[in-house]
């Protein structure tokens, strides 16, 4: 990576009383990067944007920003501004002076005030709003709000708390796209916390999930779903099918395993394994059949249609197998008779190519 | 006195916008809006609007004459508006003016003391914050009269102040018996109707206000003076009100404090009804008083609707 623009790097962050908010973080995000802290509420994600900010002060660690330590730098100096989650719209003032307000208290000569608002209200298409007050205004209006006010500034960085979390459903899915455009066509890092995967992986280029303060792995979003480094990551993106299994034996970078209701297995692995491990699959990478599929090298099973989920496009199986956990298989609805063609209590063979799987250490 | 009445005006106003739909229940229902709106409108008719009736006519009245002496009992009632035209002499004039200047200080003081306590008590942990509050109001449960006495203990000339300056060899002031004593009266009495209805804003107010400002640029004083100030205007105003008009009527404060050097209308007022028994006069002299309180809270509508929006 060529020097990155926000460099953080071991930032713990502990609250009196001991809560260890983040833990010993290390994060590079590079120039004009759409960047994802993508984690379930609690571990920390915010207070790691509101650090970055200088909202919130490291216990320990360095923040770097455009090559300056950021340590002794107040938020009002950063080259940071921040979309906060309750977009914190200024309601005594109109949109157009909440979008000047950040040009106006550092001493931007008027003129140039008065233009750079009118574009960057233009930008969020607000601009025949500019004298309305914050509340004649919805909710994704006051978002915009929040957005040109942030963007007029020209941050080096741009911070987002949860932006999408207060829209209904329809306005999140014309937001999430509005806001990629935005990224692309200002050309500023945008830095993203939310807690919705859906909204991490159709936004971002690069993510980085994290549980309890800690970071548990950064990957673009493909890699993400298709090589979760650990059990957490393969649960937390998407649906997965974790099946326990034992080790009973290693050579070179293949294992061999017991997995609950699967019989023995064989892996390829390049990481290292203690005696127990996880088999990891994706329900749309499950295949169903009536007969036993015949061709060589599936992992199959047979087991008992427990329940059938019908969801238009897709339906959603539940197998449940002798000694092993229920899995989850996701059929295309392709044609328009029939639906998935199953029905509860029937019997039926799952099975998989192994390299749709995947073994996880930890 | 016309503190019942302010109280609804604010109560009224700051409820508007959300009892819509509760209050058009219970209006539906004859017997159950007159169960709840009965006993306090038996309370303002006979305790409040009845006497302040009495007084309004009593302050267009005169004493009467009988056989060419001034009764002491009997009055002619509605005689014209010499009262009035009484109440204006300059004498009184100068009086109510200087009631209302010593007012205003003792407000704005109050405002400037009261802001930070009640920023503090905000961001004060939870475990301080009730016992923080309880000093705030812990002067209520002493009576007015004892503590004004313990002020003429605090600042006579041998009063406790007086002693500590002693001891650096300075002293001993004069400071009883002025407008100073008056006025840092009123602010010590007061202080609690300034730091409450500041601090419930102040509570409510959503701070990350405060960090956008910062994060926009700001610095901690430019968003205390565009963003805190603002947003708390509605605290601000109602604390404003709730000290100024009772400081306006205040008369124990001034006549313990202040002395024959330091009189207020209040003083005047109570003089009328008590030594020199001239109930129409001072019935007068008070609704002299009460219409400036009137203008004071019309000054409060205008400038709440300036500010419309910000009763977030």
């Amino acid at each position: 990576m060529t020097d990155p623009i926000v460099s953080i790097r071991g930032v713990s962050k502990r609250f009196p009383g001991g809560v260890i908010a983040v833990d010993n973080i290390d994060i590079d995000i590079a120039q004009n990067e759409f960047f994802a802290l993508l984690g379930p509420s609690g571990c920390g994600k915010t207070t790691l944007l509101r650090m970055i900010s200088g909202l919130e002060t490291p216990t320990e660690g360095q923040i770097i920003i455009a090559g300056q330590d950021m340590a002794l730098t107040p938020p009002n100096k950063r080259p940071t501004n921040m979309v906060f989650q309750s977009y914190a719209v200024f309601p005594h003032m109109t949109v157009e002076d909440n979008v000047a307000y950040g040009l106006r208290v550092t001493g931007v000569p008027a003129d140039e005030t008065t233009r750079r608002t009118a574009e960057a209200l233009e930008m969020v298409k607000l601009s025949h709003l500019a004298k309305r007050k914050p509340d004649q205004m919805s909710g994704g209006q006051r978002q915009r709000v929040a957005l040109a006010r942030a963007l007029v500034k020209r941050p080096k960085v741009l911070l987002l708390d949860e932006p999408l979390s207060a829209l209904d459903a329809k306005l999140r899915d014309d937001m999430r796209m509005e806001l990629t455009r935005l990224q692309e066509t200002v050309g500023i890092t945008f830095i993203i916390v939310t807690h919705d995967q859906d909204e991490a992986l159709s936004m971002a280029s690069r993510i980085a999930v994290i549980d309890k303060g800690a970071v548990q792995q950064i990957a673009a979003p493909s890699e993400l779903y298709e090589q979760p480094a650990t059990r957490f990551v393969a649960d937390f993106i998407g649906k997965v099918n974790l099946i326990d299994a034992k080790v009973l034996s290693r050579s070179g970078k293949s294992i061999s395993c017991e997995a609950k209701g699967l019989g023995k297995l064989k892996f390829d692995t390049d990481k290292t394994c203690g005696d127990s491990v996880a088999v990891a699959v994706r329900p749309e990478k499950l295949k169903i059949s009536k007969a036993e599929p015949k061709a060589a090298g599936l992992i199959k099973v047979q087991g008992k249609v427990r329940d059938v989920a019908y969801y238009g496009d897709t339906s959603h199986i539940v197998v449940s197998i002798k000694g092993g956990p229920d899995l989850q298989v996701n059929v295309q609805n392709d044609s328009r008779t029939g639906g998935s063609g199953v029905e509860r209590g029937q019997a039926i063979w799952v099975s998989w190519m192994p390299d749709d799987s995947l073994v996880l250490t930890e | 006195m016309p503190s019942p009445f302010l109280l609804a005006s604010i109560q009224g106003s700051q409820e508007q916008g959300e009892s819509g739909r509760v209050l058009d229940n219970w209006k539906d229902n004859k017997n159950v809006f007159w169960t709840l709106a009965g006993p306090g409108t038996f309370w303002l008719l006979v305790f409040f609007i009845l006497p302040l009736g009495f007084l309004f006519v009593m302050s267009f009245s005169d004493k009467a004459v009988i056989d060419g002496e001034i009764s002491i009992t009997e009055y002619d009632y509605l005689t014209g508006i010499s009262n009035y035209i009484r109440s204006v002499d300059a004498l009184y004039l100068t009086i109510i003016w200087k009631s209302i200047w010593v007012s205003a200080l003792a407000t704005v003081l109050c405002l400037l003391t009261a802001y930070p306590i009640a920023f503090g008590i905000c961001f004060a942990s939870e475990r301080w914050k009730p016992l923080l509050l309880l000093l705030v109001v812990l002067p209520f449960w002493i009576n007015l009269l004892i503590r004004t006495y313990a002020l003429i203990a605090v600042f006579r000339s041998q009063g406790y102040v007086n002693l500590a300056l002693g001891t650096v060899g300075l002293g001993p002031f004069d400071m009883l018996y002025n407008n100073f004593a008056v006025i840092f009266g009123l602010v010590y009495v007061y202080m609690p109707f300034m730091v409450l209805p500041l601090y419930a804003t102040i509570e409510r107010l959503d701070k990350s206000f405060l960090e956008a400002s910062l994060d926009l640029g700001a610095s901690q004083f430019t968003t205390f003076l565009k963003v805190t100030v603002p947003l708390t205007m509605p605290g601000i105003i109602t604390g404003v009100i709730l000290v100024f008009i009772p400081c306006l009527g205040s008369f124990l404060t001034p006549d313990l404090l202040g002395g024959a050097n330091a009189i207020m209308i209040g003083n005047v007022i109570e003089r009328q009804f008590k030594a020199a028994n001239d109930w129409p006069f001072g019935a007068a002299l008070s609704f002299m008083l009460m219409y400036a309180t009137f203008a004071a809270l019309m000054l409060r509508a205008f400038l709440a609707k300036r500010s419309a929006g910000v009763d977030v």
